[in-house]
């Protein structure tokens, strides 16, 4: 007597993953349907992580939401911070000071370095390679960390951006640090690429699984490396000019396919061209104030109107929606959280997949559950 | 976002659309879009005016609330007509409002944007949904949906997204109050309790 179904009758199984799951960066579950291995339905399921972010800030002043936005992506706080202050300069017409834009622009390019690199470490991990690749990622991660402990105070929750500047200049000594760091970055996204890009399972786990089509990845709101690796030419750096990036040389890295190996190499060049800017930046910062005297911090009370600031965080559109009613709190206060939406499409880049390469796609989407959940 | 508005009324002339003007320096208006007329005017931005990107979905709560305005009115002093300023407050009844974000990646250009209004904020809460025109709005229509009670209709898969399912109320509202205890539920202990309860009352 055998207990095992009939091989021709269809069977399917539903597995839930995670919400405590090495793979998926954090607390984040996926309900799945299988038939064998194959993935016939994959319904991701939210909230696990959810403190109504959005809700704390109406009840608090404008400054006393930017600690807040540190713990949004928490790999990236400095881009977090100067998405709000982008978003609160526009509603109140703040110009920022010259040294800080430079400020901005050198952290904003340390903190993609390091979410860049961190990216490569994890998504090593999802293919099952755990520990080496990840320990180097964060070796080099570690030391730009150093550098935001020792400009900020804290190495993740920095709290670092005001409005119309930066909180504190730069410490002496920094700027050198900076560039000794930046100098030998390439040596070390050599180093990395020598050890994976050729890889041939690398390139087995990666190559072909989940292509994206340029127009699902415009309709599903793909933003970031996501959305130019599957060949779209869309940097807000670029588009929207913001801070000051029209002053700065770098190219925009643009994949063809959009397959996980598009996702994965886009980061690599992304680094590169990060490395790029930051040493044209470091070369040509001024002196100066480091915050707009004329803005005001403590007791801001903007006027009322409405603005929707944006920038190109490390994972895509990171945007601020922000109502003003002339009191000294926001109206409303709204993240578009571009690791949420970029899992609009996870389902459909997953159906007819293994389920060993669902863990890869998630991880070449590159999403951190704090913004996911806010 | 003055020629976005012509070409909306040039190509759907019944559609009623709006400007509403934007004080700040940022100088974002935005268009009022009837509900009715939501679906068509989203898909002439996306086909005709090639807005590509829905970038963002947001909800804003809006209570009833009074405004304050200045008004001349004629007024006989002393037997002569004198026009004379004064402040009547006008009460404005709440409702509901979803504002989407809108970039064109071809053209590179935006925002458009693109504001719908319910008829209140308890029966009459339906919007057309957006995202048979843009995917991405599925999981932010969502949130509005779990966070301010705005129903979406034509959304594929209505359901609550950050809060539990079993959750009733809709946090982002400007009137919730959170409740003492969240994670209160039934437990068999509760039972006994109320079984010990009513047995020493009616001794």
């Amino acid at each position: 007597m055998s207990f095992l179904p009939p091989l021709e009758s269809p069977q399917t199984i539903d597995v839930s993953l995670g919400p405590q799951h090495p793979s998926t960066h954090g607390v984040f579950r996926m309900n799945v349907t299988l038939d064998g291995e194959t993935v016939t339905r994959l319904q991701p399921v939210f909230g696990y992580l959810h403190r109504n972010h959005e809700k704390i800030a109406e009840g608090n002043s404008w400054l006393a939401a930017m600690p807040y936005t540190d713990r949004l992506d928490y790999i990236c706080p400095l881009t977090n911070n100067w998405a709000y202050a982008l978003a609160v300069e526009k509603l109140a017409g703040i110009e920022v000071a010259g040294r800080a834009e430079f400020i901005r622009v050198i952290t904003a390019e340390l903190t993609r370095l390091q979410n860049h690199v961190a990216f490569l470490g994890f998504i090593l991990g999802d293919m099952g390679a755990w520990g080496t690749a990840l320990m180097y990622a964060f070796r080099e991660r570690e030391k730009i960390l150093d550098l935001f402990e020792s400009l900020t105070g804290a190495r993740m929750m920095c709290n670092y951006m005001r409005f119309g500047g930066c909180r504190c200049d730069l410490p002496p000594g920094w700027l050198d640090a900076t560039r000794k760091l930046v100098d030998g970055f390439p040596k070390f996204l050599d180093e990395m690429e020598a050890l994976l890009t050729g890889n041939e399972i690398l390139l087995a786990r990666l190559q072909g699984i989940a292509p994206l089509a340029v127009d699902r990845a415009i309709n599903g709101g793909m933003s970031g490396p996501v959305l130019r690796a599957s060949g779209v030419d869309y940097d807000i750096r670029k588009v929207d000019n913001y801070g000051i990036y029209n002053r700065f040389k770098f190219r925009v890295p643009r994949g063809t396919v959009g397959d996980c190996y598009d996702r994965f190499m886009i980061r690599v060049l992304e680094a590169r061209e990060s490395v790029g800017i930051l040493k044209q930046a470091i070369a040509g910062i001024p002196d100066g104030p480091v915050v707009n005297p004329k803005a005001k911090q403590r007791g801001f009370r903007p006027p009322a109107g409405e603005a929707y600031g944006r920038i190109e965080g490390p994972k895509g559109e990171l945007g601020f929606f922000l109502i003003a009613d002339g009191s000294d709190k926001p109206y409303r206060f709204r993240i578009r959280p571009p690791s949420l939406i970029n899992l609009t499409l996870l389902e459909e880049l997953c159906l007819g997949t293994k389920i060993a390469d669902v863990m890869v796609i998630l991880g070449s989407i590159d999403i951190v559950l704090g913004e996911v959940d806010r | 976002m003055n020629g976005v508005l012509e070409a909306i009324r040039a190509a759907l002339p019944n559609a009623v659309v709006e400007l509403v003007n934007n004080p700040s320096p940022s100088a974002q208006h935005s268009l009022l879009v009837d509900r009715k007329d939501g679906r068509a005017v989203a898909e002439f931005l996306r086909d005709s005016l090639g807005f590509d990107f829905c970038s963002n979905v947001s909800g804003v709560d809006w209570p009833p609330r009074k405004v304050k305005e200045t008004v001349v009115i004629k007024e006989m002093v002393d037997g002569v007509g004198k026009e004379v300023k004064t402040t009547v407050e006008r009460d404005v009844p709440g409702y509901l409002e979803v504002v989407y974000h809108l970039y064109s990646i071809a053209k590179k250009t935006g925002p458009a944007i693109l504001r719908m209004r319910t008829g209140d904020r308890a029966d009459d809460v339906s919007v057309p949904s957006l995202t048979p025109v843009w995917k991405s709005a599925d999981f932010q229509e969502r949130e509005v949906f779990d966070l301010f009670g705005i129903r979406f209709d034509g959304h594929p898969d209505l359901r609550r997204i950050l809060m539990w399912d079993e959750f009733a109320d809709h946090p982002m509202r400007k009137d919730y109050a959170a409740p003492d205890d969240f994670e209160y539920e039934p437990t068999p202990h509760d039972e006994i309790l109320a079984k010990v309860k009513a047995s020493t009352e009616a001794a």
